[in-house]
């Protein structure tokens, strides 16, 4: 009687700590984002949560000057004005854009990515325009430039000023888990470099790599697509992440593919609440 | 068989006379010519551009410029002057295989103002001349261009 | 879809107009990341900015210029109505030209 009264006391201890230990290590995702945000905070006290949103002209007054001349009659208006067009020209069958989505298309980009329960995977908005071609009996437009970009440009400019609303549903352990996985991503180093997204843009936001200034992940969603001065072309998230892995020397996952998209949840999910202010130009 | 002189003779008067048809239109608009946009250096260039004139340098010649490129692609400049009556507009990148960016006239009716964007290949001046009541002036800005980081 | 796009705006004491071309001004020296084939020279040479048929400014131009030109100009003194047309010329011979109505 004695010995299993001590074994449960024991038992209770044990379960206690554990408990105790885990509530140390596992944050929730809320827990992670308010964690990175004061890190971000102490890092740059100057900036208010919506100015990461202007991504490293936020912390680069040089590079900012020159941004906002070119913000006069910013490149990405001609893609931009092509978007529109292709957003609105029916179908063969018929139907349109419009008719795959919420709100005709209209100011829906800060619902992206989400989880989606039926399909069990994250629905990007790039995706859910294929998708919508899918359906439509039309085929795939390439992920990383081009026409998607366009269209992309568009439905991100009538989505201007709509806050990030990327959540991780309740009652979903697998959408949880993708965002886990896409929080890993983000901290695994990998390639030749042997960087990880961490590395430069939490670990070394705001110092110089070479000659260019590291921007700070929190904000790394809300302007896209992105006419890019290097290319001379309008470029979307994914591309973005396949140029840096190359950048990095490490082995590139492609556009669209679920590495990557638990990458961008994982990041929209950081933004949360920040504005969305794309298309936009970049060096 | 061997061209007669009559014949070279109305050949080179046909080319004078198409070439000077081309040259201005009836809209009296000069044409581009592609020796200012040689591949040379800028001292080659202003000299074949301004053989006799002298290109006073002037602070009433303001240019606004980024102080270093975020990417030598595209750089955004505006030029404005307090100068009376200026008819051209001339801007040069120094170190660019072709120095002559590109050379605007101004009609009275336009202030003298000019806004562009353009390329630079290197740290280097720029440089911008301007024509006004048969005088030439200049002034110049360095802009730095750096390459390498992640921008990729 | 014109390559020109045409913008202005009646300030105080000038009217800004402001333009934005299509256009690559490939300058012949860049290397195509697929062929590793030479990319042509195709730029724009000649535009031309005409207020209601006067020819405000002549621009000649090269290699130069940045992709997708832009260029901005101050008119002294307009009227509501006043036509501004941009035309451009370039050295393949192509050429385009639009219109743009000052309100």
């Amino acid at each position: 009687m004695t010995i299993s009264y001590r074994m449960n006391a024991t038992s209770v201890a044990i379960v206690f700590c554990l408990f105790f230990v885990s509530t140390l290590i596992w944050a929730s995702p809320i827990e992670d984002r308010q964690q990175i945000r004061a890190f971000y905070q102490q890092l740059f006290p100057q900036l208010k949560l919506a100015d990461y949103a202007q991504g490293v002209y936020a912390i680069d007054p040089d590079a900012k000057a020159s941004w906002l001349a070119i913000e006069e009659f910013p490149p990405y208006e001609l893609a931009l004005e092509q978007g529109e067009i292709l957003f609105k020209q029916p179908f063969a069958n018929g139907s349109g854009y419009a008719d795959c989505f919420a709100n005709k298309g209209i100011a829906i980009a800060q619902n992206y990515p989400y989880w989606d329960k039926q399909k069990q995977q994250i629905i990007t908005l790039a995706s859910a325009l294929n998708e919508c071609r899918q359906n439509n009996h039309l085929p795939p437009l390439a992920y990383g430039k081009g026409e998607i970009s366009y269209l992309l440009a568009y439905m991100a400019f009538t989505s201007r000023d709509q806050l990030i609303n990327t959540q991780i549903p309740d009652d979903s352990p697998a959408a949880l888990a993708a965002y886990l996985q896409g929080q890993a991503y983000f901290y695994q180093r990998r390639g030749q470099l042997n960087f990880s997204c961490a590395s430069c843009h939490l670990d070394n936001a705001g110092k110089y790599i070479r000659s260019e200034i590291l921007s700070p992940a929190l904000g790394h969603t809300t302007h896209w697509p992105a006419y890019r001065l290097n290319t001379g072309e309008m470029g979307t998230l994914h591309r973005r992440f396949m140029v840096c892995n190359k950048l990095i020397r490490a082995p590139v996952d492609p556009a669209q593919s679920n590495a990557l998209r638990q990458l961008e949840y994982y990041l929209s999910f950081m933004d949360f609440g920040l504005p969305l202010n794309g298309p936009s130009t970049r060096k | 068989m061997p061209m007669t002189r009559r014949k070279f003779i109305t050949k080179v008067l046909t080319l004078t006379g198409y070439t000077l048809t081309l040259a201005f239109s009836k809209t009296g608009l000069a044409n581009w010519i592609a020796d200012d946009f040689r591949r040379q250096t800028i001292d080659s260039t202003l000299k074949q551009l301004f053989p006799e004139q002298t290109l006073l340098e002037t602070d009433k010649i303001n240019l606004k410029l980024p102080r270093i490129a975020e990417n030598g692609s595209v750089v955004p400049i505006t030029i404005t002057s307090t100068i009376d009556n200026a008819d051209t507009i001339y801007i040069f990148s120094e170190k660019n295989p072709v120095p002559l960016i590109a050379k605007f006239s101004l009609n009275p009716a336009l202030e003298t103002f000019i806004g562009a964007r353009f390329k630079m290949q290197e740290t280097c001046d720029v440089i911008v001349v301007l024509r006004a009541d048969k005088q030439y002036y200049q002034t110049r800005q360095k802009v730095k261009v750096t390459l390498g980081g992640c921008g990729g | 879809m014109s390559t020109i796009k045409i913008r202005s705006k009646h300030l105080a004491d000038y009217t800004l107009v402001r333009t934005l071309i299509a256009h690559p001004m490939e300058t012949g020296k860049r290397k195509d990341d697929d062929t590793g084939e030479l990319i042509p020279a195709h730029f724009i040479q000649t535009m031309n900015f005409y207020l209601n048929q006067q020819l405000m400014s002549q621009c000649q131009m090269g290699v130069g210029v940045a992709k997708n030109p832009f260029f901005s100009f101050h008119i002294k003194a307009t009227q509501p109505g006043d036509i501004i047309s941009i035309s451009w010329t370039d050295n393949l011979g192509y050429s385009d030209t639009a219109k743009h109505i000052i309100q």
